[in-house]
C-alpha cells in the first residue's frame, strides 16, 4: 500500500471512529436518566457498543500508522482538540429529548448497517473481518432504534410531535453523513471502501419508507448545507471537556 | 514435546474462567481460537464474544496470568476478528453449566438471523418455553432479558451472535 493510500485509509477509519465515539459518549449521557429503567440499560449498551467499535478502527488506524493499538485510541481520544476531530456534526448535537436522541440513533444505525454490508466485502482484509463482526451486533441496535422510531411515530399526539420537529431537525445532519473526502476516490478505486453514493441511495430508499410508515412526513428543504467533517458545532467542545477532563488532569496516571 | 505442550496449556486455559460468567472457561465459550509455542514464548490468539466486550482486557490479563503460573514467562495474546465469534461456538457442556447458571443458553443458529432474533427462550428454571423478551439488552453486552410467564420468573439469555 503507498503512502497516500495508507493516509487516506487511516483518516477514513479514524472518521468512522470517531463518529461512534462521540455519538456512544453522547448516549451514554442517558445512563441513569433514560424515560424507563429497561431503556436505561438498553440504551446503556448500546452507547457501550459504539464506543466499542470505535475502539476498534482506532486499533486498525493504529495498525495502518504502525503505531502502537493499546495506546493509540488513548492518545487520539483524550488528546486531540475539537478541530483534530473528524466526526460528522450530526453525532455531537446535544442530546435533546427522547424522539431526537432515537431518532438520531436510527439514522445512523441504518447509515452502519448498509455501510458495514459493503465494507464486509473490502479488499482490506483487517477492514472486512472488522466489519462483519460489528455488523453482527448492529443487528440488535436497528432492531430496537426501528421498534421506536415506530411507536414514537405512531404514538400520540405529542410524541408524534416530537419525532416529525426531531426529523425536520436531524435530516440535513444525516444527509451529511454522504459527503465524501476527495481523497475517498483513492480508496474506492481501491476497492478498499464502498463509493458512498451508492450508500446514500440504499439508505434513502430505506429510511423514507419505514419513516413514511411511521406517519412521519419527509422534510423537503435540504438546502441547509452542513459543513464537512473538519468543522464542528460549540457542542462538540463542551461534550469534548466532559469526556477528556480526568485524562487530562494527569496525564501519567495509570489505571 | 511441543504438541504435548500446547495440549497442556489448553487444558491449562480451559480453568480460566469467563469474568462475567465464572462457571464456564474462556475455551469452552470458544473465545480460545489458538495457541503456539515458539521457543519459551507462547501466542494465544483470541476472539472477543461481543467487539466492545469490557471484560476483554480482564480476559487477556488472567491468560496471562495463569499461564504464568505455569512458568511462561513470555506471553503474548493476540486477538482476531477471523472468523467472528458465534455463539454456535459455546460447547454443549457449557450450554448446561450457563442453565445451571441461571442464563439460558443462546439458540443454535447456524448463521442465520432470523433465528438470532425468535423471540422464544426456554426459562433456565422450569424449562418453559411460554416466556417473553422484556429487553434485548440486560446488564452484559452478551445478554437479554426474558420474563417466564409459567414461574413468573424474570431470567436472562445468552444473546444469540
Amino acid at each position: 500500500m503507498n503512502a497516500n493510500l495508507k493516509q487516506a485509509l487511516t483518516d477514513y477509519l479514524v472518521a468512522m471512529a470517531d463518529d461512534e465515539l462521540i455519538l456512544g459518549h453522547r448516549n451514554s449521557e442517558w445512563c441513569g436518566h433514560a424515560p424507563i429503567l429497561e431503556e436505561d440499560i438498553a440504551f446503556a449498551n448500546i452507547a457501550l457498543d459504539e464506543i466499542g467499535h470505535a475502539i476498534v478502527w482506532y486499533e486498525l488506524a493504529a495498525d495502518l500508522s504502525g503505531e502502537d493499538r493499546d495506546t493509540y485510541a488513548n492518545r487520539v481520544v483524550y488528546f486531540r482538540d475539537a478541530p483534530d476531530y473528524r466526526n460528522t456534526q450530526m453525532v455531537e448535537l446535544p442530546k435533546g429529548d427522547w424522539a431526537f436522541t432515537m431518532l438520531r440513533q436510527y439514522l445512523f444505525d441504518q447509515f452502519e448497517m448498509v455501510r458495514l454490508e459493503k465494507l464486509t466485502q473490502s479488499s482490506y482484509a483487517s477492514l472486512a473481518e472488522a466489519a462483519a463482526k460489528i455488523r453482527t451486533e448492529e443487528i440488535y441496535h436497528l432492531r430496537h432504534t426501528r421498534a421506536w422510531v415506530r411507536r414514537l411515530g405512531l404514538g400520540t399526539d405529542e410524541s408524534h410531535r416530537r419525532m416529525q420537529a426531531a426529523l425536520n431537525d436531524l435530516w440535513p445532519y444525516a444527509l451529511a453523513l454522504f459527503e465524501a473526502s476527495t481523497r475517498e476516490t483513492l480508496l474506492i478505486q481501491a476497492s478498499y471502501i464502498p463509493d458512498i453514493s451508492i450508500l446514500k441511495t440504499a439508505w434513502q430508499v430505506q429510511v423514507t419508507t419505514y419513516l413514511q410508515e411511521a406517519a412521519l412526513t419527509m422534510p423537503t428543504n435540504s438546502s441547509h448545507a452542513i459543513p464537512p467533517r473538519t468543522h464542528h458545532t460549540e457542542h462538540l467542545g463542551g461534550l469534548l471537556s466532559d469526556l477528556q477532563q480526568v485524562a487530562r488532569l494527569d496525564p501519567m496516571a495509570k489505571w | 514435546m511441543t504438541s504435548e505442550a500446547v495440549r497442556q496449556i489448553w487444558q491449562a486455559l480451559d480453568e480460566v474462567k469467563d469474568p462475567e460468567i465464572p462457571v464456564v472457561s474462556l475455551v469452552e465459550m470458544g473465545i480460545v481460537r489458538d495457541v503456539t509455542i515458539n521457543d519459551a514464548c507462547v501466542a494465544v490468539t483470541i476472539t472477543p464474544t461481543f467487539s466492545g466486550c469490557p471484560a476483554l482486557h480482564a480476559m487477556k490479563v488472567d491468560i496471562v496470568e495463569h499461564l504464568h503460573t505455569l512458568g511462561y514467562a513470555n506471553v503474548e495474546i493476540k486477538t482476531t476478528f477471523m472468523p467472528a465469534w458465534s455463539t454456535d461456538w459455546i460447547t454443549e457442556s457449557a450450554r448446561v453449566k450457563l442453565r445451571d447458571f441461571g442464563l439460558a443458553p443462546p439458540p443454535i443458529h447456524r448463521g442465520d438471523v432470523n433465528v438470532m432474533l425468535l423471540e422464544v427462550a426456554t426459562c433456565p428454571y422450569c424449562g418453559s418455553t411460554n416466556t417473553s423478551l422484556r429487553n434485548s439488552f440486560g446488564p452484559t453486552a452478551c445478554r437479554m432479558i426474558y420474563y417466564c410467564n409459567a414461574c413468573n420468573q424474570p431470567f436472562e439469555q445468552f444473546k444469540p451472535l
